[in-house]
């Protein structure tokens, strides 16, 4: 679009700026401040330079070894979870009814989990896996599969996972049907005169229109699920021992528990610039995917 | 039309899923601890509502839904109007920095709250905001303003600009126009914006708690804390978790056919 150029459109984004500034860089300098000094209470702060960056890229130190656990933990974490949510999300947008009140019913049923405090969400799925009271737990335990998320590595990851994909999918899920409503009836009924395969028809016509929606998922999704903290948090506490403890759990164990505030800073700063990174090729494919398209569609 | 073999089934089977867990709660609120404990029951045989009259009799349960709602309105009072003119100038004008600009926005959107929570300690206990619904409110403007912002600019950009034009033509001064012509006519848009601000700051915990300790304390800490202190009382737990899903449902209602958009950042 060609827009005009105009200073004056500053005056217009001031509010934001200043109210987004106070917010962002404010502590932004703080965390900085932090990263290079040490503290032995009483508020006496020492020099340390890059000691304490130096210290957590280094995976021989506990801080170090602690960073980089944790990190591959999130990354793994991330993986499966995309890989999950994703297809899923896909088959659940293309099987949702097209008219009728079932669409305002499923698509209010799909938006609920998305509304449930992350802590609540931590809640129902602590009820819902226990052996002893939860109905998840007790099912599985009765059937003879032994399932117990507070002793058992492996139980504990699949509960995270599974919860995640009930608190999340529905995320993708909207996010697809949104792009398969954009696609106008004469397409699929150009596809059915060629005689074109269900499958034709997907790779066609529905995958194309959904490209966009579907960037915005995935990064969507990668960037929550590698910040994600209270749900496993309320749901495992990070354990058991440090399996699921993820960055941002680690990270307040630091900062918030034992108060190493010039490990957490420089902690706080390495993950800030993972999360830049990500973000700027996020924010590159989108401007790059919105340019390419003709503008007609820009708003539909 | 475009529909998958199956379709019912898989779509049936995948709300089920989704309700199961959230069943189960409902379930478990109207039991009594005994009950809970004691047998395994899919439904209440002995229904009590008396885990609800203790959350809406005792004070420092019900003080916490409505510090949270406090807190949430506020953020989305004040996300709502600092973005839309935001929204405009991003939509219709290119200014020196607008590219940096939208970009340094949209990361914070993505930037992680534990990074934050110290210094926003740090920073709301220095200008004595800490535990009011203010700090957690100007808190969350971090990750809603740019989300506001980005949605509202979709919407905005729907808008033909010959709209403009033509008011400036007829006379409008900007401020008049902004009121009288581009807000109702993104008022859906606004009403998204508006439910995104208030569903990311109502799910919130980590620095709603921790900015936050006795007067201020929203429903989230309560429940946190209650669970350890009086060692597990799951039907109490269960009642104040059912309450929280409420105000979403409620919501959701509202805006059910505009969630798609919104959630693709009104850019479908």
């Amino acid at each position: 679009m060609d827009k005009t150029v105009n200073q004056k459109a500053w005056f217009l984004v001031l509010p934001v700026f200043l109210v987004v500034a106070f917010s962002a860089v404010l502590p932004l300098m703080t965390v900085v401040n932090y990263s290079m000094q040490d503290t032995f209470g009483n508020n006496q702060f020492f020099w340390n330079g890059v000691g304490w960056f130096k210290e957590l890229l280094d995976p021989t130190t506990d801080l170090g070894e602690r960073f980089f656990a944790s990190l591959w933990r999130n990354l793994i974490f991330s993986a499966i979870i995309l890989a999950i949510e994703i297809p899923l999300g896909i088959v659940v947008a293309l099987s949702m009814p097209r008219e009728g009140w079932t669409v305002a019913v499923c698509l209010v049923i799909l938006a609920l989990p998305l509304l449930i405090p992350f802590n609540v969400v931590g809640t129902i799925w602590q009820i819902f896996g226990r052996p002893d009271i939860g109905l998840l737990g007790y099912t599985l335990n009765s059937l003879g599969i032994p399932y117990n998320y507070v002793s058992n590595e492996l139980d504990a990851w699949a509960t995270v996972i599974v919860m995640d994909v009930w608190h999340w999918t529905s995320l993708v899920a909207l996010l697809c049907y949104a792009g398969l409503k954009s696609i106008p009836d004469a397409y699929y009924q150009a596809a059915q005169i060629d005689g074109a395969s269900r499958w034709a028809v997907f790779r066609a016509i529905q995958l194309p229109k959904m490209n966009r929606v579907l960037l915005i998922a995935v990064l969507l999704r990668f960037m929550d699920s590698f910040m994600i903290y209270t749900e496993p948090f309320v749901v495992t506490g990070g354990g058991p021992g440090n399996s699921t403890t993820f960055i941002s759990i680690e990270l307040v164990k630091i900062a918030l528990g034992q108060f190493d505030l010039g490990k957490a800073a420089a902690l706080s700063l390495v993950y800030n610039l993972i999360i830049l990174i990500v973000c700027w090729v996020f924010y590159t494919v989108m401007t790059n995917a919105g340019a390419e398209r003709p503008q007609k569609e820009g708003a539909v | 039309m475009g529909t998958i073999p199956g379709r019912r089934l898989i779509i049936s089977l995948f709300l089920i899923f989704l309700l199961l867990p959230i069943y189960w709660l409902i379930n478990m609120s109207f039991k009594t601890n005994s009950e809970i404990v004691s047998t395994m029951t899919l439904w209440p045989h002995q229904p009590t509502i008396e885990n609800y009259k203790r959350i809406f009799t005792d004070e420092s349960w019900y003080s916490g839904y409505i510090n949270s709602l406090k807190y949430v309105v506020i953020n989305t009072v004040i996300s709502i109007s600092v973005a839309l003119p935001a929204a405009y100038g991003f939509s219709r004008y290119r200014f020196l920095g607008d590219k940096h600009l939208f970009f340094w926005l949209l990361s914070n959107r993505m930037a992680p709250a534990a990074v934050y929570a110290l210094p926003f300690f740090n920073l709301y206990s220095a200008i004595g905001l800490f535990d009011t619904p203010w700090a957690v409110a100007l808190a969350h403007c971090i990750f809603n303003v740019p989300l506001a912002v980005w949605i509202l600019e979709g919407f905005v950009s729907s808008v033909p600009r010959e709209i403009d034009e033509t008011a400036f033509l007829d006379g409008y001064s900007f401020p008049r126009f902004f009121i009288k012509i581009l807000v109702p006519l993104i008022a859906s848009g606004i009403g998204v914006a508006a439910f995104f601000c208030f569903m990311f700051s109502w799910v919130e915990l980590l620095l709603a708690r921790t900015l936050t300790s006795v007067d201020a304390k929203p429903i989230s800490a309560v429940m946190t804390r209650t669970v350890s202190a009086a060692g597990m009382d799951w039907g109490l737990l269960a009642a104040a978790g059912a309450l929280t899903i409420i105000p979403g449902a409620l919501v959701i209602w509202f805006v059910r056919n505009y969630i798609a958009r919104g959630f693709a950042l009104g850019r479908v």
